[in-house]
């Protein structure tokens, strides 16, 4: 379980950190918290022969409210984002999530820009993102741009990032008060990846759903962010013939593989009850 | 590749040496420091054995680069103990209340439990048992070792209220 040999870099800025990605193209890899690279590089399925740390960089860090966008700092941590009061009454959607991922060494060190960055289909919070209809910044060479977490994953491990580009920040349009969110993950024991999980989003008045989003983790290569399945809940009462229609589309558009979390077949099975208790719990949760 | 020079505060005492930037945290302490108290259970970041307290934060140190971690103030199981040698109260209260049985998860048991009680010096049962769960226990079924950092918390309480 030793890693491959690498030349270590800790740039103190976003520019630093991009020049050496420039310099050092696809042998190059950015570290943030490392709960996911440090055990691809023990494993020899990652070789990069230059490291560079981004740990020094303050402007990556910290929560903030700037204009109409909740602003996450790309370092920073699952811990930080479970305790955050901020999160906590803008969005409480991210800390639930964040309470559901690995144990607290990992979120100690697990950043959430790592988790969104690097495309594993089984991290929590592309689906959460995709959601909030998040747009993650990519500063490169060239300047930054934003790019849709719906449109940001490929295929596991492919994302829209260029090599030269690196993940700063997270912004997420800050959901309307009152809105209902709930994020249900089922998994064999805590820690676990999810066997399947949804994210719900609700805005609901007199009763009436007025708007829905709805994604899903690890039923497939990629988060989904599941359309279909959220328009079926606008406009209605959210009552049982709705939510079967949802859950139902939502079933659809998943793709799971067949591993030790069960068969292909059942993990669609549970990401429709997740959807279903999802909705349920964020339609209590609205108001 | 060439190593680095490499410095840390751990238990309190500057420490420096040679080590390749891949070394990982646990082996540098382990094998260059000869603080073996931090184990190595499953090198996989699930079982916790090589759990310390890195810049105020409990981390696997299996997976942490020893050059992530040049700067750092590092806290292991040799350094909880009191300065005056007697036992922390997290160690008095795993021995009181037969919070262990072969011993191996022990010291990244009661390294995670004191940052656990520096968060949270009135954890209940539930939040004892969220706040461990990344440190796997095969013989007690954890039943004792809950107990044994309740009582913990319950002494180091009364030793604060005392002291005011």
């Amino acid at each position: 379980m030793i890693p491959g040999s690498f030349e270590y870099h800790r740039p103190e800025s976003v520019d630093g950190a991009i020049a050496l990605l420039n310099e050092h193209g696809d042998e190059a890899r950015l570290l943030a918290g490392g709960h996911s690279l440090i055990p691809m590089m023990k494993l020899r399925m990652a070789v990069p022969s230059h490291i560079v740390d981004l740990q020094a960089i303050d402007s990556l860090h910290g929560i903030s409210e700037d204009g109409g966008e909740l602003v996450i700092g790309a370092l920073t941590t699952q811990h930080e984002v479970l305790i955050s009061d901020l999160l906590a009454r803008k969005c409480p959607i991210i800390p639930e999530a964040a309470a559901l991922i690995a144990d607290p060494q990992v979120r100690y060190c697990g950043t959430i820009g790592g988790n969104v960055a690097n495309g594993d289909p089984g991290n929590d919070m592309p689906a959460i993102m995709q959601a909030l209809g998040a747009r993650f910044r990519a500063v490169g060479p060239n300047g930054s741009r934003d790019i849709a977490a719906r449109d940001y994953y490929e295929a596991a491990y492919f994302t829209e990032l260029e090599e030269n580009e690196v993940l700063t920040q997270i912004r997420i349009p800050t959901p309307a008060a009152g809105h209902g969110a709930a994020y249900e993950k089922q998994k064999r024991k805590i820690g676990d990846y999810a066997t399947a999980a949804a994210a719900v989003i609700l805005t609901v008045e007199s009763g009436r759903c007025t708007s829905a989003s709805i994604a899903l983790t690890n039923v497939a290569s990629t988060p989904l962010y599941a359309e279909a399945a959220a328009g079926a809940l606008v406009g209605t009462d959210l009552g049982a013939d709705a939510v079967d229609t949802a859950v139902r589309l939502a079933e659809e558009i998943t793709e799971p593989t067949s591993d030790g979390r069960g068969p292909a077949d059942f993990r669609t099975h549970v990401a429709g009850i997740m959807v279903r208790r999802a909705i349920a719990r964020a339609q209590k949760n609205a108001g | 590749m060439s190593k680095m020079h490499v410095k840390m505060n751990v238990n309190g005492a500057e420490v420096e040496g040679l080590a390749e930037p891949r070394t990982l945290l646990i082996h540098f302490l382990r094998e260059q420091l000869s603080l073996t108290g931090p184990h190595i259970g499953c090198e996989t970041s699930h079982c916790g054995a090589c759990t310390v307290d890195l810049n105020g934060k409990s981390v696997k140190s299996c997976t942490v680069f020893v050059a992530q971690s040049n700067g750092a103030e590092v806290t292991t199981i040799e350094g909880i103990a009191n300065a005056d040698g007697t036992l922390h109260a997290l160690q008095e209260a795993f021995r009181e209340h037969h919070g262990l049985q072969c011993g191996f998860c022990t010291p990244g048991m009661i390294t995670r439990a004191y940052r656990l009680l520096q968060e949270n010096p009135n954890p209940s049962e539930e939040e004892i048992r969220y706040g461990i769960s990344g440190n796997l226990c095969r013989c007690t079924g954890y039943q004792n070792i809950v107990k044994a950092i309740r009582a913990a918390a319950d002494e180091l309480n009364a030793t604060r209220e005392a002291a005011q």
